[in-house]
């Protein structure tokens, strides 16, 4: 019935999705092309309207792409209606099967695929204990609270073994400590499952703390793939940069490169060596957007930028700096708070800033 | 604190009183009064003499011959019973069998167009019941639309007999009371969240699978509406088995209106009007019993 597939990565090729006709035609996902490897925690990050959805849902076999292919595995599923796609889905609004106990709707899938009622029951209260609801599988799911709903939907997503799960907002929901916990036990439900989770969020922090690798999403297109640490140091575009963690773009003309990075001279006249993203050929005198996060900036004697304190404020871990360049840009810097440092310069003083090194980055508009 | 509870109920009793008085007089009254006039003699030309006794009730299950006296179940009414029964039920069943796909097509129109169609299937209510009977009478007799057509096209030598058949009073009512099953289906299925569809056909559900485990089961507070809706007056309908029926093929309704009409026994009419009521609400409880029970409980 399922395709007999031993790998489960996913890959993407030439995928777009236009709603409507005429006029009113809307690419919700335009010309995608991504590879989701086996076995990891995939993101698809990016603003509400960016298409995240409509790609989750091509991925599930819920529309019909209006051109390109899915390939599961290796195996083209481009055709095949959802319930022949060992891919199961965990919605925003968890959408549990409100006539049927907390344990039918875990095992639901079984029983479509037609499995025996003893290994159904098994699979179900393995399932229950995996998310911690034995106790609760006699209830139904509106004698439960969302949390608790959330839970029971993965347990019901996971129970019959699909190759992929996709995820769609899925704590988007919860209270904010709620979502912290679910956070943990995503990821540990990943790593045990072996399963290849395809996790749908509009929040950086729960991307960046959740992911293998992200795909930051923007009108229809995916920008930029890679890991965290990749996507945040190194962001290829300040769509990117923006929209992940806070960033200072910074003017600069080029002045030297060679291949991964280059020598720009920045407004204040300083010139310091910044990345470039292997996508971006930046010719020598182009002017060019450097970034520049807050965390990697700091006040010095003698630094690259000069500028006037204009507020300190205050968040506990660190202090945040906003400082009034010369060229009238505000420009952020964050500093750790630890127990001995020199006091802050006071509003209005005259400072100047350093950028670590490495910390630059070019990227395009 | 308790003085406003006190003023809240009393006010709502208040307020509440025209609705019971409606009530107590126009239901409950002539209930009373049939039930009363169950238990007294016909009077000779219609009517009741003031007078007990149990001859209505009796007449209703069993006859007595006028010449010897001799008592025998009374046949002709079981048969009557058995065919309103029968013929309420397949009304219900073939109008939740019409109406479910074409409830399902109008909750799955786009919002907006929906209220159109809903309209549409409420026209037929704005002619009188009489002149729709007579309608499909003329469809279905021997001359009429459909033999005519079945003979022209050379199907058929002889028309086929559908008019004042049992057939013919099924499909009169089914025709009739098919708004009373699409509407509550409608109301219930426009109610149903359609991603529920999706995560059933996503967890390797079929199509019909998805139909039987997940639309049913929660359409079916618009069945049990519509059920309720549909065979209640179809027990009791005494216009369209006269029409379509041509008067051999009796069913309640026509029974008690004979008894208050040309057979001149009211008492016998009223009892026989109290069996009605008795049989609905009795067929009510098996049914409730019936669709209560969770449906989910028994699969493996
Ligand atoms: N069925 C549809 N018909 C028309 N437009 C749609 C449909 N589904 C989504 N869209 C449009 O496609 C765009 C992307 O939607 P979606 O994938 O839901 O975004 P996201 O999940 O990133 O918020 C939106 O502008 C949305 O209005
Ligand atoms: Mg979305």
């Amino acid at each position: 019935m399922t395709p007999n597939v031993t790998q489960s990565d996913i890959e993407i090729i030439d995928l777009s999705k236009i709603f409507g006709s005429g006029d009113e035609a809307f690419k919700a996902v335009d010309h995608i092309s991504v590879h989701i490897p086996d076995n990891e925690f995939f993101t698809l990050l990016g603003p509400s309207g960016c298409g995240k959805t409509t790609l989750l849902r091509l991925i599930a076999g819920f529309e019909q792409p209006s051109s390109g292919w899915i390939k599961l595995g290796g195996q083209d599923i481009t055709a095949l209606s959802p319930n022949h796609r060992p891919v199961n889905t965990v919605f925003q609004s968890y959408a549990l099967f409100p006539h049927m106990s907390v344990a039918d709707n875990v095992g639901f899938g079984l029983r479509m695929l037609g499995q025996s009622r003893r290994q159904i029951q098994h699979t179900v209260s393995e399932m229950l204990a995996l998310v911690e609801m034995e106790s609760l599988a006699s209830r139904r799911p509106a004698q439960i609270s969302g949390g608790q709903q959330q839970r029971v939907a993965l347990a019901r997503a996971l129970a019959p073994r699909p190759r992929v799960l996709l995820l769609d907002e899925p704590l988007s929901a919860l209270d904010l400590k709620l979502r912290k916990t679910m956070q943990t036990e995503l990821k540990r439900l990943q790593a045990e499952t072996g399963i290849t989770f395809v996790f749908v969020t509009h929040d950086q922090q729960e991307a960046l703390t959740l992911s293998d690798q992200i795909a930051v999403m923007h009108n229809g297109q995916i920008l930029q793939v890679g890991t965290p640490q990749g996507i945040y140091n190194h962001p290829a575009e300040r769509f990117v940069a923006d929209f992940i963690g806070d960033s200072n773009f910074l003017s600069a003309t080029v002045v030297q490169t060679n291949g991964h990075s280059a020598q720009v001279q920045l407004r204040s006249g300083a010139a310091i060596r910044a990345s470039l993203p292997s996508t971006l050929a930046a010719a020598v005198g182009s002017s060019v957007t450097v970034v520049v996060r807050p965390e990697q900036a700091t006040l010095a004697d003698q630094g690259v930028l000069q500028g006037t304190l204009e507020q300190s404020l205050y968040f506990g871990t660190d202090t945040q700096m906003q400082i009034r360049l010369a060229d009238g840009e505000l420009f952020n810097l964050r500093r750790q708070n630890t127990i001995g440092q020199p006091a802050l310069p006071a509003p209005g003083a005259a400072v100047q800033i350093a950028i670590a090194e490495g910390a630059a980055q070019v990227v395009r508009h | 604190m308790r003085a406003l509870n006190h003023w809240a109920t009393l006010s709502r009793w208040v307020l509440c009183t025209p609705a019971l008085l409606i009530l107590l007089l126009a239901a409950s009254g002539p209930l009373l009064i049939v039930l009363v006039y169950s238990f007294l003699s016909p009077g000779a030309y219609g009517g009741v003499v003031w007078q007990f006794s149990t001859e209505g009730w009796f007449r209703v299950f069993f006859s007595r011959d006028i010449f010897d006296g001799s008592v025998a179940p009374a046949q002709a009414h079981l048969q009557i019973f058995w065919r309103s029964v029968r013929l309420a039920l397949l009304t219900t069943f073939f109008a939740a069998l019409l109406g479910f796909p074409t409830a399902w097509f109008i909750a799955t129109r786009p919002a907006g167009t929906r209220e159109l169609w809903l309209f549409l299937v409420t026209i037929p209510f704005w002619t009188n019941l009489v002149i729709r009977t007579f309608a499909i009478q003329e469809v279905i007799r021997n001359q009429g639309l459909i033999n005519s057509a079945l003979l022209n096209s050379g199907l058929i030598n002889q028309p086929i007999q559908m008019l004042y058949t049992d057939f013919a009073i099924l499909v009169g009512m089914t025709y009739v009371f098919l708004p009373l099953m699409v509407l509550p289906l409608y109301a219930s299925m426009e109610k149903l969240d359609g991603r529920l569809l999706e995560a059933a056909y996503d967890l390797y559900a079929s199509r019909a699978r998805v139909l039987w485990h997940v639309i049913v089961p929660l359409v079916k507070p618009g069945f049990i509406a519509g059920s309720i809706l549909v065979f209640i007056p179809a027990i009791g309908a005494y216009v369209t088995p006269r029409i379509l029926g041509g008067g051999r093929n009796l069913m309640l309704g026509n029974l008690i209106e004979l008894q208050f009409g040309q057979g001149r026994n009211w008492p016998l009419g009223a009892a026989l009007a109290l069996t009605l009521l008795v049989i609905v609400l009795v067929a009510l409880l098996i049914y409730i019993r019936l669709v209560m029970r969770d449906p989910e409980r028994d699969h493996g």
